[in-house]
């Protein structure tokens, strides 16, 4: 058995400990090691995606045990390429929060941020329901910390509303997970996907409840109209390395949808019908419609980015909700376009704080480096609205490609664009109110310069920046691997044979059936 | 015992949900702790109720509680407990740092008042 699948788990849940118990006082040992943690794991993550990429799948028995008695951690293509985007995010997430010093403003950033990378990757790595619940909890944890990062009563206040929120989803995940466990006698996901295709046709009621409650859950966390109201006031407030860091868990939520509503509750199956066409697609519509206009009715920056990346979710809700292999193949793509962009846009809106007083977006005196801060604002800004030339622009015409042929092609048409086209005003006007109506603002002659952003800030964006301009150019590559990984997640049949068949301790001998 | 078991989690699940919708932290807080209790119960349930029974494997037994729901039920205990502390705390700095002790977002108008009389 192969034990790196683990590593992505193991290895941030022993730095984090090391580094709260050695290393408290000393924020320059912290940072070389939460850094050096990050960076092997950015090289295990990449080495696992390798191993998968031809198909493979990955198999972890904890302890030894068989599926599903045991827990187990299973590797395909989708879960090795998120844990890849995660590792890859939280290097550069790392890399602005010490360049701008935001990691010494608090105690314990490291030590909670190697926490959150560790549930964040168990929870992509999981193959089982409540272990999925525990990785969550993990992570939300961490997030709570990093929430509150460096205090003040206003990021207590979101930070409250924040962990309300969650607690009440934690507690309908386990709702849901009592009530799939009633139905079936199984939380391993391999295992459900059997056994839930065996219900008879008239004793549905208890899986489907279980199964929209599941929904909801997820849609909490993939902050999906109606249930984003945590989003907006958590994201801004914040800090901003943290609300980068944030933009992948928003895909947590989507990729667990995309996985339990593919290998569990698949859209062929009878109970599902109605679910994704009837209820989802029209929230996630509502949902990018709401996020865009967001964009245009913000009045600080940081909402404006945070209503943007609830339209960016609800653009990947869209295509995932149409639930064919093209269009999880554009979801995919999309969906790594939109944490890069997200995440690159939080960190800029740090960047333009660090010379003012706060982020409304009205005009004043002109930031430190403004030109090129501009310049990156505009780069973002341009992917996020998916303008071309860059992913945005493809990761859009590839969901308007997949919607084609589905029955409600027309509304989907109609809102992407036109949402499009409202999110392109917001930014337009964010962007020359922040940068060009400053240079007007005319600054008395003896106040002191604003600070500018250290250089390791601008190569975090930077880097950010030029990881979506590599999958701009290399989109015809990532796209033909999301549709490797949409025909794996369609064909569920080798998921369940390796978790299941895969002899262990408390195996059932062959025989024996 | 069904009824009663059912009607318990139908009450603190009614209780949670109308403290949680209330204004101010405190019940919120509180309500949360009920839909905790509600899910745990409900949880416990979902490995069908059997009275004395032994959950683990034993000679000359037949009947048998179901373990898993057990173990479940212990982490989510453990985890809704650890996480009602958190939110305590942070309700608490939230309400010494504000002076406010309310769920939802008033403290946005200082923001709008002052484009207001602008």
């Amino acid at each position: 058995m192969n034990h790196w699948i683990i590593a992505p788990v193991v290895l941030p849940a022993l730095l984090a400990p090391f580094i709260v118990l050695a290393a408290r006082y000393h924020i320059g040992i912290q940072r070389v090691l939460s850094l050096a943690g990050v960076i092997a794991l950015v090289a295990i993550a990449a080495g696992l995606a390798w191993q998968t990429s031809d198909g493979a799948i990955v198999l972890y028995r904890l302890g030894d045990w068989a599926a599903p008695y045991g827990i187990v951690l299973v590797g395909d293509r989708l879960s090795t390429l998120m844990v890849l985007l995660t590792a890859v995010l939280a290097l550069f997430v790392l890399l602005y929060a010490i360049g701008s010093g935001w990691d010494d403003r608090g105690r314990h950033f490291h030590a909670l941020f190697q926490f959150q990378v560790m549930g964040i990757m168990g929870a992509f790595l999981t193959g089982d329901l409540f272990n999925l619940f525990v990785f969550f909890e993990v992570l939300l944890i961490a997030s709570y910390g990093l929430m509150i990062h460096a205090g003040g009563s206003a990021r207590l206040r979101a930070g409250v509303q924040y962990v309300l929120y969650n607690l009440i989803g934690s507690t309908l995940f386990l709702f849901a997970l009592g009530a799939i466990y009633a139905e079936t006698g199984t939380l391993n996901m391999a295992d459900l996907a059997q056994r839930v295709a065996m219900i008879s046709d008239v004793e549905t009621v208890g899986i489907r409840v279980a199964a929209v409650l599941l929904l909801l859950v997820f849609a909490i966390k993939a902050a999906l109209v109606p249930l984003h109201f945590w989003l907006p006031s958590s994201y801004a407030e914040a800090p901003a390395p943290v609300a980068a860091l944030f933009a992948i868990m928003t895909k947590v939520g989507a990729y667990a949808i995309i996985r339990v509503y593919t290998l569990i509750f698949p859209p062929d199956l009878k109970i599902m019908a109605g679910l994704h066409d009837f209820w989802l697609l029209p929230a996630a519509l509502v949902s990018l419609a709401i996020g865009m206009i967001g964009v245009l009715a913000a009045k600080k920056l940081d909402r404006l980015i945070a209503f943007a990346v609830i339209g960016s979710m609800g653009m990947v809700m869209v295509a995932i909700s149409l639930f064919t292999p093209a269009a999880i193949a554009a979801a995919l793509y999309y969906i790594i376009h939109s944490t890069l962009a997200g995440a690159a846009l939080f960190l800029i809106s740090d960047l333009v704080r660090t010379g003012r007083a706060n982020l409304d977006l009205t005009p004043q005196a002109p930031v430190a480096g403004a030109a090129l801060t501009a310049g990156l604002f505009f780069t973002v800004a341009i992917a996020m609205a998916g303008l071309p030339p860059l992913s945005g622009f493809l990761g859009k015409l590839l969901i308007l490609q997949a919607a084609f042929p589905s029955d409600l092609m027309v509304w989907i048409w109609a809102i992407v664009l036109g949402s499009s086209l409202i999110s392109i005003l917001g930014f337009a006007r964010a962007g020359s109110t922040l940068f060009w109506k400053s240079q007007g603002v005319t600054v008395p002659e003896d106040t002191p310069p604003p600070p500018r952003p250290a250089a390791l800030s601008y190569v975090a964006v930077g880097g950010l920046i030029a990881l979506l301009v590599a999958h701009t150019v290399f989109a015809g590559q990532v796209h033909s691997y999301t549709s490797a990984i949409a025909a794996q997640l369609f064909a569920p049949q080798d998921y369940s044979t390796i978790v299941l068949e895969t002899p262990g301790k408390l195996s059932i001998p062959q025989e024996d059936y | 015992m069904e009824l009663l078991v059912a009607s318990a989690i139908g009450f603190l699940t009614a209780g949670g949900i109308y403290l949680v919708l209330r204004l101010r932290t405190f019940p919120v807080i509180l309500g949360i702790s009920l839909l905790t209790y509600a899910v745990n119960v409900f949880l416990f349930s979902s490995g069908r109720l059997t009275i004395g029974s032994a959950p683990v494997l034993r000679d000359g037994v037949t009947d048998y509680a179901d373990p898993l729901p057990q173990a479940l039920v212990l982490t989510a205990i453990v985890i809704s407990f650890g996480m009602t502390a958190v939110v305590v705390m942070i309700g608490l700095g939230a309400f010494l740092g504000s002076d406010d002790d309310h769920v939802d977002d008033q403290n946005e108008t200082p923001n709008n008042q002052a484009e207001d009389t602008a």
